[in-house]
């Protein structure tokens, strides 16, 4: 028992935790909470409105004289505010649900959002050697190698990813089905059949950018794009060649591809198809309330997170910083001073951050799809596209890179 | 009937593929985000008023109509006789009026009737302004209070206090019982 304990290296386990709780709790869902607030914020500045700004720390109550108001940006507080009046709520059952189903359906949405995140290189590592004179005056061993800022290195990230992502669709469907209602269930039934018309080219848009990295693990790719320049932004290191400029044209359309299919992923506009307020009540939540419904709303918020960080790995060079060989900021393996590796962490969220903030634009620019529009656009047009750039990259590549 | 033939706009192959079209709807829409956020951060939203300290008071239309309120003449002189035409005449039930006489040694006696008590419960009323066109005597008219609030039912009804507080001294109406003139 002993020998069997001993096996355990537990300072990869107590590093995994602390990665673990840190991206999760600290990170995510923080970003989760704001970007609701951001989106309400962001919309309303799209439509010529204020949006919540009232909310402070309502010190009132107490008998003072004013709200305080963080950083004299009203409403600031609001997530908080959100999050109190979700939990309060009433949380009501509809008498003819499946009940079993019925409360397994938001932990199916929220659940495989927030697995995804294990494979994602938020930062490239971080050197805590500097902690090692207080730890092994505890009696520890001290850190040997710098610590790498993803919680799972798996060889296999973006196929983890998808394999992951595309059960949040079960919540959906369940949560449609087992509400026995006909709203919630053609919601989930549009929610499945815009799924396997996206999945197909999600799928196959990756194809030529892995065919390009020569990989499928995460952090590596986001590690050479630092050295040689980002896949749509190769203006440094290797990308100063011609083949890297040949290929740029199918990984633009790569990720193109791959930006609609995530929007269809994550069920936003313009594809919400599951939750459409003008045709089916509310769509696949329209029996939930209180903090389920919550559940499923900050599910969504997490698939998009998680998408862009997937996006911003793949295309726009994750954690990397721009120009980084050319200022001197690039990283080398193993020797990254810890002020950078923070900095490549501030970097890869910077980076998410405007994407979510691409997404809430796109939100208010572009009408909603109508049912059979979706579908030609997924099948008769994406699929073909995404297939037909395979075959591109594979030719591409053969010209700019002969086999020797 | 006559057939009408809809005329489709002829779409360049750019905008049927969201290209063009994309950009452009992002540009109109980021256009208006960042003119907003120059506004507010500049501390002059100009699209929306912040109700409870804006309020709509100096711009409110000279029809506007708010609360019910009954008015007193340069007399002073409750200008309601109770003759009920607003209590009958209003849509929702609203106004109750219990009407008393007025003693042969008052001033106003000629007048013969006042109301005792006069309620308009503003839960039910519709400010419709029936009341104010069906009004002999010119008592009672809308006046533009509009925040009207109160924390039970029994604090929504005005009564006859409330009503001329609202309303106040109204001069330069058709005086009809006015001896002094």
């Amino acid at each position: 028992m002993a020998a069997h304990l001993a096996s355990f290296d537990l300072a990869f386990l107590i590093t995994s935790v602390v990665k673990i709780v840190f991206l999760t709790f600290l990170v995510i869902l923080p970003l989760v909470a704001y970007s609701v607030y951001a989106e309400r914020r962001f919309s309303a500045i799209i439509q010529d409105r204020v949006g919540p700004n009232r909310t402070g720390i309502p010190l009132t109550l107490f008998g003072f004289k004013k709200d305080i108001q963080i950083f004299g940006i009203g409403g600031l507080v609001q997530p908080l505010a959100d999050g109190l009046k979700f939990l309060l709520k009433e949380d009501f059952t509809p008498k003819s649900v499946n009940t079993f189903y019925y409360w397994l359906a938001p932990a199916l949405t929220m659940v495989p959002a927030l697995m995804t995140c294990a494979v994602l290189p938020f930062g490239s590592e971080l050197d805590l050697s500097f902690l090692n004179p207080l730890i092994t005056s505890l009696g520890g061993d001290g850190f040997t190698a710098p610590i790498k800022s993803v919680i799972a290195d798996l060889n296999v990230g973006p196929l983890f990813v998808f394999a992951i992502a595309s059960l949040g669709v079960y919540g959906i469907v369940l949560a449609g089905w087992s509400s026995n209602s006909k709203y919630p269930f053609l919601g989930s039934i549009r929610s499945s059949a815009q799924m396997i018309s996206y999945e197909l080219s999600l799928g196959l848009s990756i194809v030529p950018v892995l065919m390009v990295f020569g990989e499928l693990n995460l952090s590596k790719m986001a590690a050479f794009q630092d050295a040689n320049g980002w896949l749509l932004l190769p203006l440094w290191g290797e990308g100063l060649t011609v083949a890297r400029w040949v290929l740029w044209v199918p990984m633009l359309i790569s990720f193109c591809i791959f930006t609609v299919a995530m929007f269809a992923e994550t069920n936003r506009l313009p594809f919400d198809l599951a939750e459409c307020e003008t045709e089916l009540v509310a769509g696949y939540h329209t029996e939930y309330s209180s903090m389920k419904f919550a559940l499923f709303f900050m599910g969504e918020y997490a698939a998009m997170i998680i998408g862009s960080g997937i996006a911003v790995t793949l295309f726009l060079g994750g954690w990397s910083i721009p120009f980084a060989p050319l200022i001197g900021l690039d990283y080398v393996a193993g020797a990254t001073p810890f002020w950078l590796g923070l900095l490549h962490i501030g970097t890869f969220f910077a980076k998410v951050i405007v994407f979510i903030l691409f997404f809430i634009l796109i939100r208010w620019s572009l009408p909603r799809f109508r049912f059979d529009q979706l579908m030609k656009l997924g099948w008769l047009y994406m699929f073909e596209l995404a297939l037909a750039n395979v075959f591109l990259t594979a030719v591409l590549m053969i010209i700019c890179y002969p086999v020797k | 009937m006559a057939t009408i033939i809809v005329q489709r706009p002829k779409l360049a192959w750019h905008e049927r593929w969201f290209i063009s079209t994309l950009a452009k709807g992002l540009k109109i829409t980021l256009g208006h985000a960042l003119k907003t956020f120059r506004e507010i951060t500049g501390g002059k939203a100009k699209v929306t008023m912040e109700y409870p300290e804006e309020k709509w008071d100096s711009n409110l239309p000279s029809y506007y109509r708010g609360a019910p309120a009954l008015v007193t003449d340069e007399h002073d002189r409750e200008r309601c006789v109770s003759c009920q035409l607003c209590e009958f005449i209003c849509p929702p039930k609203a106004i109750k009026i219990i009407p008393s006489e007025i003693p042969s040694d008052d001033p106003w006696a000629k007048v013969e009737k006042r109301p005792k008590e006069f309620d308009i419960d503003m839960i039910r009323c519709i400010y419709c302004g029936m009341c104010e066109e069906v009004c002999p005597e010119q008592a009672i008219f809308l006046r533009k209070d509009y925040a009207i609030t109160g924390e039970s039912r029994a604090e929504m009804v005005h009564d006859k206090k409330k009503l001329y507080e609202i309303g106040g001294k109204r001069v330069g109406l058709v005086n009809k019982w006015n001896e002094l003139k």
